[in-house]
């Protein structure tokens, strides 16, 4: 790959252009406009030629790397492949040229792909009824839980600020419940990595507005006592939250709502093939249970007798979280891929993703620590090398597999194990690309015994090599006017 | 792993030095290993009351942040400013770089605490 990391600014050459416009006819009503609305300077636009707009563009995207370049196992994130159609879905212009403030009764197209995203999302999970407007997991999140306190308020039951989540938990869980005014009580795990249910136990009083959990959770296992503690958590008059981010190896197979949960996000950017991260903006849909629907957030989508749509809100919802409709092109991606898949097709999701997270744990586990040997869903964790006699870190081998063209996993995560290493292969991956990854991880693990300097020292063949993320982090530069100084 | 005699240790990982009434706290070898490069640490203030058990502040490595848990109730009387601009003191020499002293409310709670060789073996078992 070759290094680039020119800014177009740099390219600009006084002068130089590759448009022409029309002349504009409208500079004698330049007198007209008053002084505030014009400019002082002219606007510092680099001036560079078509030519070198598209190789300084197609060079920097040559640097990129996403699940387009190669395999990407990075754990808790879902990154799977996002099939071209969605895109050519959110493409129509009937979609594409839509403006948020025109009349309902122009978009009802609009609203009916709304209304039957909800309908299709609340079926895959076993929920009431859906707002789609969060515009992230974390946003989703506290969406949920706006919804949660809503409720006891409504109840008229304020005693209710404690939220107990997991020691295993993402840490937008507690960051949202402390977002949301609630204290956070944790729950810790056993030695197994599920919930400790005797340590749940005496947590759970009139304190307690609910509980938020992964199901699977952060080590790709699945709680099986789950009836047991949604029925604990509902005796205390508590409610469940479950955070959809793992949701891809249950997809269509086993539902949240049948599990206890009264209320869930969805990321649709993981388990409903949406672009993810720098890719695009996510989106965080929330479900519920029949009888916390009016705590929805506004606005609301509501499908009327004559089958048209209407746009309204409602006095008890739980705020408006939102300008408008959340990312509708987003949505509609999430919409295509279900239907594309179909009922049939999206039970195979699921499976499929735990059998390749399963492959790749049971072929690797002789060369990588494995402290939890079960089944596992989705992803599961090594906890480093086998052999850490040598002293390579968990860093040095994610470093390491950039060479191999292959994205790191997610690494120091959970911080449960010290040399967490967690990868999800998700569905989409051949049997052959598993394999090759394979075959590089445990070639990396005996470099690691015979070449360790190689491995300490790597990237080697990466446009940028080691960072000293250190002084990364302390003394940043964030700005070019930063770089131009130091 | 290195520990130093006369201390006290926390299953959180946090070290006190007793001077009276007056504990010194710090995070221990163990910890600063754990964490990595520590890039930033985040401490109370002075005058600020902490609990036994609960955070007092977060330290943040490159790897993860992770919250400091005062192992004794009481007040702070004084916080480590060097850590302000050098949080990699923490790395070359977590117990001679201490974090906050508290002027220590419930003495007692000491006893709930683990010594060097206790917590030797608690951290062999980790």
């Amino acid at each position: 790959m070759k290094y680039y990391d020119k800014l177009i600014f740099e390219l600009s050459k006084e002068g130089r252009q590759g448009f022409s416009l029309p002349q504009n006819s409208w500079n004698h009503h330049l007198e007209e406009l008053p002084d505030m609305l014009k400019r002082e300077k002219k606007a510092a636009l680099p001036e560079v030629s078509e030519l070198d707009v598209v190789r300084h563009y197609t060079n920097l995207s040559n640097m990129n790397f996403g699940v387009d370049t190669g395999f990407y196992p990075l754990g808790s994130c879902t990154m799977k492949y996002n099939p071209k159609i969605n895109e050519e879905i959110a493409a129509l212009p009937g979609f594409r040229n839509l403006h948020p403030l025109q009349p309902a009764s122009t978009v009802q197209g609009v609203l009916q792909l709304y209304d039957e995203l909800d309908r299709a999302l609340s079926a895959i999970t076993g929920m009431s009824k859906f707002t789609l407007n969060p515009f992230a997991g974390a946003h989703g999140e506290l969406t949920g839980l706006m919804i949660m306190r809503q409720y006891h308020m409504q109840r008229g039951d304020w005693k209710r600020t404690k939220v107990i989540v997991p020691d295993s938990a993402h840490g937008t869980n507690p960051a949202s419940a402390a977002v949301c005014g609630l204290e956070v009580v944790e729950v810790k795990s056993t030695p197994q990595g599920t919930i400790d249910v005797d340590d749940l136990r005496p947590l759970l009083d009139d304190t307690i507005a609910g509980i938020m959990m992964t199901n699977p959770n952060t080590l790709g296992l699945f709680e099986t006592r789950i009836l047991e503690i949604a029925e604990m958590v509902h005796a205390c008059g508590g409610l469940l939250y479950y955070d959809g981010a793992n949701m891809n190896p249950l997809l269509g197979v086993v539902r949240p709502g049948d599990m206890g949960f009264d209320i869930l996000h969805l990321n649709l950017h993981k388990t409903f093939s949406t672009p993810h991260g720098g890719g695009g903006p996510g989106a965080g849909p929330v479900g519920v249970a029949a009888h916390l629907a009016e705590y929805l957030p506004n606005p609301k989508v509501i499908r009327q007798a004559d089958g048209t749509y209407t746009v309204t809100g409602n006095e008890t919802a739980a705020g408006r979280i939102s300008g408008f409709m959340g990312n509708f092109g987003v949505l509609m991606r999430a919409y295509a891929y279900i239907l594309r898949l179909g009922r049939q097709n999206v039970r195979m999701a699921g499976p499929l993703a735990t059998l390749n997270a399963n492959y790749i744990k049971e072929e690797l586990k002789d060369c990588y620590k494995l402290p939890i040997d079960t089944c596992c869903k989705h992803e599961f964790v090594f906890d480093g090398l086998a052999d850490q006699s040598t002293g390579i870190t968990t860093l040095d081998v994610a470093k390491r597999l950039l060479d191999y063209g292959f994205h790191a996993p997610t690494i120091y995560f959970p911080l449960l194990f010290h040399q967490a290493i967690m990868i999800e292969p998700t569905e989409t991956e051949s049997k052959e690309t598993l394999d090759g990854f394979i075959s590089i991880m445990r070639h990396i693990a005996q470099e690691a015994i015979e070449h360790p300097e190689e491995l300490r020292t790597a990237p080697h063949l990466t446009p940028v090599r080691r960072l000293d993320e250190t002084t990364a982090a302390k003394q940043p530069v964030l700005c070019y006017a930063d770089l131009a100084r130091s | 792993m290195k520990t130093i005699e006369g201390l006290y240790y926390s299953e959180s990982h946090e070290w006190v030095k007793t001077e009276g009434d007056m504990a010194i706290i710090g995070i221990t070898d163990y910890a600063q290993h754990a964490m990595g490069d520590i890039v930033y640490v985040d401490m109370p203030e002075v005058d600020d009351e902490v609990n036994a058990e609960e955070e007092f502040g977060a330290v943040e490595s490159v790897k993860a942040a992770s919250d400091l848990i005062s192992p004794v109730s009481g007040t702070v009387v004084e916080v480590n400013e060097a850590l302000e601009d050098e949080s990699g003191l923490l790395n070359q020499d977590p117990y001679e770089n201490w974090i906050i002293k508290v002027q220590m409310s419930q003495p007692d709670e000491l006893d709930k605490l683990m010594n060097a060789t206790d917590y030797a073996a608690f951290c062999e078992n980790q």
